[in-house]
């Protein structure tokens, strides 16, 4: 228990430091946890080179989920779309530093699966783009 | 007449194991599904060992012994919801299915378009989506009876929709989120003046209290075996009879038949017009003996001793600080406490109970319309049962200070 709740995923879903949106952005996409109803909303500003010069999450959900989504958020800033495009839930993982079983774990990707459906500009966000 | 709480929990292999070592099961999640006795197991693995055989069809012993063991089980359940006959309950997969078979074989048949059910707020997704797609096919009208900020039914406004000429009113007899018992005997009658059917979900009251068919004078009554005790895979619909046999059939397939040419077929009688195929028969045999082994506990006692934890549980609760419970008091409804804990999402709730081996439920419980009703995403659900002790509330309270330890 005290590895799920370590001290940098309660610090990161109270206190975090990318939430928010952007306006004017460049990508903007939200998807839902059908599960729980967690929602992540995700905005990129993305620079001529193709870098994600600033990025921002809203939205509601567990702990987990939120806190996954702002470590992203702060973990993609100055990397390409391409880059992000390559993103696996191995990264998410590492990320958050620890283990989940399968039902947190779907808590854990939302924002991953969000984050790369609006690069990939689909429609919603999907399992496949986790691998 | 209080139960014994201690020797009904010795029936119940599974409350018996830890979760993790050291750390005792404190299960509060039977409103999803029930824990099940020794008998109910041990009826399935008899079934399976000594019996088995298909129905219907063969002339060995086995399949003799089979059949009889699935038709008594049949009339064990009709027994037990007072059903005049044991062929107006047919057998489904669970209450989903019996509501589905419902919106397929009876609303397709005697419906039109603008034709109005009445639902409520307070439904399963079980009865909001299969009237949803009737609506979208066949232009059915949906009205809902509103749900009160106490999580009781707005029976004024009830009054105001059966004036505009309704076919059925469909709902639950118990929110399997508020725990509200709805007036359902009041309900029934108040539709039936206005020329409605009525067809009630029982998923959550059958398991829980006493349900009388001949007293409720309901059309349809839909429920599963898990939530009562018995396996998954099982459940039933009661339906009058004179509506069940005017029905067309729902699936088509064997055993639903008298005799099948190329071109054409003739239903079979009740109720195996509406079993195709090859059943859960050792399904079928546990739910009859979960049907057992209530009925030799009692549903009053069941009933009272659940109204005792519920007391108790939303007593304790109510004393924390920073949490928010939802529903009527403990006198309008069930065995189930929905809550919600400032600044903490119920995920991680349940997440911190489970590390002490107490099992609840988090999400919006398939009644996401009725979460968006009190404009919260999810909560956390404690649900008690028969095997239910003071002790294993006191473990929730525990575990909601431990919740707070976290989250500060």
């Amino acid at each position: 228990m005290d590895d799920l709740y370590r001290e940098i995923i309660i610090e990161h879903y109270k206190n975090p430091s990318y939430r928010g949106n952007l306006d004017p952005n460049d990508i903007s996409f939200a998807d839902n946890n059908p599960l729980c109803g967690d929602h992540i909303e995700v905005n990129l500003c993305v620079d001529e080179q193709g870098k994600v010069s600033d990025a921002r999450f809203n939205g509601h959900g567990c702990a987990i989920s939120q806190a996954s989504a702002d470590l992203l958020m702060e973990s993609i800033i100055g990397k390409s779309l391409d880059e992000i495009k390559r993103l696996t839930k191995q990264d998410i993982l590492d990320l958050l530093g620890i283990e989940l079983g399968p039902v947190r774990l779907k808590c854990a990707l939302l924002s991953l699966k969000v984050l790369k459906a609006g690069v990939y500009g689909l429609g919603s966000a999907s399992d496949d783009l986790l691998e | 007449m209080t139960l014994d709480t201690n020797k009904i929990r010795q029936d119940f292999p599974i409350l018996k194991r830890e979760v993790r070592p050291g750390v005792k099961l404190v299960y509060l999640d039977s409103t999803a599904t029930a824990q099940k006795p020794e008998s109910v197991i041990m009826a399935m693995d008899n079934f399976y060992r000594h019996s088995n055989a298909n129905i219907h069809r063969g002339v060995h012993t086995l399949a003799e012994e089979s059949t009889a063991l699935y038709e008594q089980a049949r009339e064990k359940i009709a027994r037990f919801i007072n059903s005049a006959s044991p062929r107006q309950v047919i057998y489904t997969r669970n209450a989903t299915e019996s509501i589905n078979l419902v919106a397929y074989s009876w609303a397709r048949a005697n419906l039109k378009a603008n034709d109005l059910v009445i639902l409520t707020e307070m439904e399963h997704h079980s009865n909001l989506v299969p009237w949803q797609m009737l609506a979208s096919e066949h232009g059915i009208r949906l009205e809902f009876i509103p749900v009160t900020s106490d999580g009781l039914l707005d029976l004024d406004e009830y009054r105001r929709l059966l004036t505009q000429n309704p076919k059925l009113v469909a709902f639950t007899h118990m929110s399997n989120v508020l725990g509200t018992i709805n007036p359902a005997a009041e309900m029934i009658k108040m539709a039936h003046a206005a020329g409605a059917l009525t067809m009630l979900d029982g998923a959550q009251s059958i398991p829980h209290f006493k349900v009388d068919v001949k007293a409720l004078d309901v059309d349809f009554l839909a429920f599963s075996a898990h939530k009562m005790v018995g396996p998954t895979g099982i459940g039933a619909l009661y339906g009058k009879a004179a509506l069940l046999d005017a029905m067309p059939p729902f699936m088509g397939g064997g055993d639903m038949i008298k005799e099948v040419k190329l071109r054409s077929f003739r239903p079979n009688d009740l109720p195996h017009k509406f079993e195709a195929g090859t059943f859960a028969i050792a399904e079928a045999v546990g739910f009859g003996a979960a049907v057992d082994y209530l009925t030799g506990i009692g549903m009053d006692e069941i009933a009272s001793h659940e109204h005792e934890i519920t007391e108790y549980a939303l007593e304790r609760l109510e004393e924390i600080p920073g949490i928010k419970l939802f529903g009527p008091s403990a006198d309008k409804k069930g065995g189930v406490a929905s809550f919600t804990m400032n600044g903490v999402h119920p995920h991680d709730v349940a997440q911190i109970l489970d590390s002490i081996g107490v099992a609840i439920r988090a999400g919006h419980h398939c009644a996401q319309p009725l979460h968006e009703k009190f404009n919260i995403q999810a909560t956390s659900r404690a649900s008690f049962y028969l095997y239910t002790t003071k002790d294993e509330v006191d473990m929730l309270v525990q575990g909601i200070y431990k919740v707070k330890e976290y989250f500060g």
